[in-house]
């Protein structure tokens, strides 16, 4: 039984941390408005970069000298797994879902006889995956100095990510991040960006048809698909910032209502056993006037 | 108004214009170009450069754009730009950060057509900061 003197100090130390954790989502829901902004900011252009493009490679497809990022390398020996994580821990399950998404995925091509090399983009990922698969892990991002992330970032991915795919290095590219649903669902998602795939909708290859194209069909493709790589690193990081503060908000907000409970139960038994104390002062005393 | 069209800039990051326009001027691949509404169907790649926007009311707005395309419909015009900003707020140090990073790349770059892309892009960006900051 934890004497008086102790209980008050657990109170305290748990008062404190409930006001840590208190701050700590505020902060976050001030950093998830903002995330949230930035990724519905990033929209327009994603999905014009996407309609634009599904026209062109519909127009393209069977060309057998389509560039190969659209058409892929025609293998799929070597898998590049492009992992997003956030930086920081205190999120509750945000970055350990995505990691076990992408590690399912790396074990399952593994077992396959496939060969796996990862990229991991966030500390977090890079801290997790290095124990289970340090010799897959080709490279390693991290933006923990940047304070707003820009595209400039991405295009950071996008170029190591280039440059592996035209030394040869894999076949096949899926990154791996958490998709913003809401505030409390952020979802784990894997979407596979080289080789290209695109939503086609049905308007779009009937009104490329009649495009003029400056310089030609073919440059301006093969000018396209690597920023298109680029913007859906992009995309992609966008959406993990704002998963990722959703996360954290929620979880800091368990740890409050958490904290609260235990200050509640602490209290309760503080009182209990002052209330003994005193109780048994009294009867020391009256019995003590009994015995006279 | 009846000569009016859609206009929109859209970077990356967010969207910079979007608005009833008369008039835009970009700096296609092969040359600067000027767009008026019942354009022919048109899809062109964009260097870095200024785009003029007359508004529908008659206003010039200026733009820098660096590299990116254009979608171009008789009745609207997409600007997709890898990065912009609006002519007054461009900052000399901006363009030669842009400069300089370009400079590190081609030297490290290997190939020489990704070579000579990247010194031509280095020229368009010279020339640009002649314009901008001169004006």
């Amino acid at each position: 039984m934890p004497s008086l003197k102790d209980l008050k100090n657990r109170i305290a130390s748990v008062k404190a941390t409930q006001k840590i954790t208190k701050a700590m989502k505020m902060v976050a829901a001030a950093k998830l408005r903002r995330a949230q902004e930035a990724a519905e900011a990033a929209r327009p252009y994603a999905e014009r970069m996407n309609k634009v493009l599904a026209g062109l490679s519909a127009a393209n497809a069977g060309n057998a000298e389509a560039p190969l990022l659209l058409s892929g390398t025609g293998k799929d020996q070597v898998h590049l797994l492009i992992v997003a994580t956030g930086e920081r821990g205190l999120a509750g399950g945000f970055n350990s879902s995505i990691i076990r998404m992408a590690r399912d995925h790396a074990l399952k091509l593994l077992a396959q006889g496939k060969t796996v090399k990862i990229l991991t983009v966030g500390r977090k990922g890079n801290d997790i995956l290095r124990r289970s698969f340090r010799e897959n892990i080709v490279d390693y991002v991290t933006f923990r100095e940047v304070k707003s992330l820009g595209f400039a970032q991405a295009d950071e991915v996008a170029h190591k990510v280039l440059a592996l795919f035209n030394a040869g290095e894999f076949d096949v590219a899926t990154l791996f991040y958490a998709r913003f649903q809401s505030v409390i669902a952020q979802v784990p998602t894997a979407s596979q960006i080289i080789p290209a795939k695109f939503e086609t909708t049905g308007t779009a290859d009937a009104s490329s048809a009649l495009y003029e194209y400056e310089p030609s069909e073919e440059e301006i493709l093969e000018d396209l698909l690597p920023k298109n790589i680029a913007v859906q690193i992009f995309r992609a990081l966008l959406e993990n910032n704002a998963s990722f503060y959703g996360a954290q908000m929620s979880a800091m907000d368990n740890a409050t209502r958490n904290a609260g409970d235990m200050i509640n139960k602490l209290t309760l038994s503080y009182n209990r056993q002052r209330q003994a104390q005193i109780t048994k002062e009294l009867i020391e005393i009256i019995s003590g006037a009994e015995a006279l | 108004m009846a000569d009016a069209f859609n206009f929109e800039l859209v970077s990356p990051e967010r969207l910079l214009v979007s608005e009833k326009v008369s008039e835009v001027v970009i700096p296609a691949t092969l040359g600067e170009m000027t767009v008026l509404v019942n354009h022919a169907p048109t899809m062109t790649t964009i260097k870095p450069g200024v785009v003029t926007v007359k508004l529908a009311s008659g206003q010039v707005n200026k733009y820098v754009v660096f590299g990116g395309f254009a979608d171009i419909l008789p009745n609207s015009c997409t600007l997709l730009a890898e990065s912009a900003v609006a002519a007054s707020e461009l900052t000399r140090d901006t363009l030669q950060k842009r400069i300089e990073s370009t400079q590190a790349d081609i030297s490290k770059a290997n190939g020489d057509e990704h070579k000579t892309k990247l010194e031509q892009f280095l020229a368009e960006l010279t020339h640009l900061n002649g314009i901008v900051v001169g004006a």
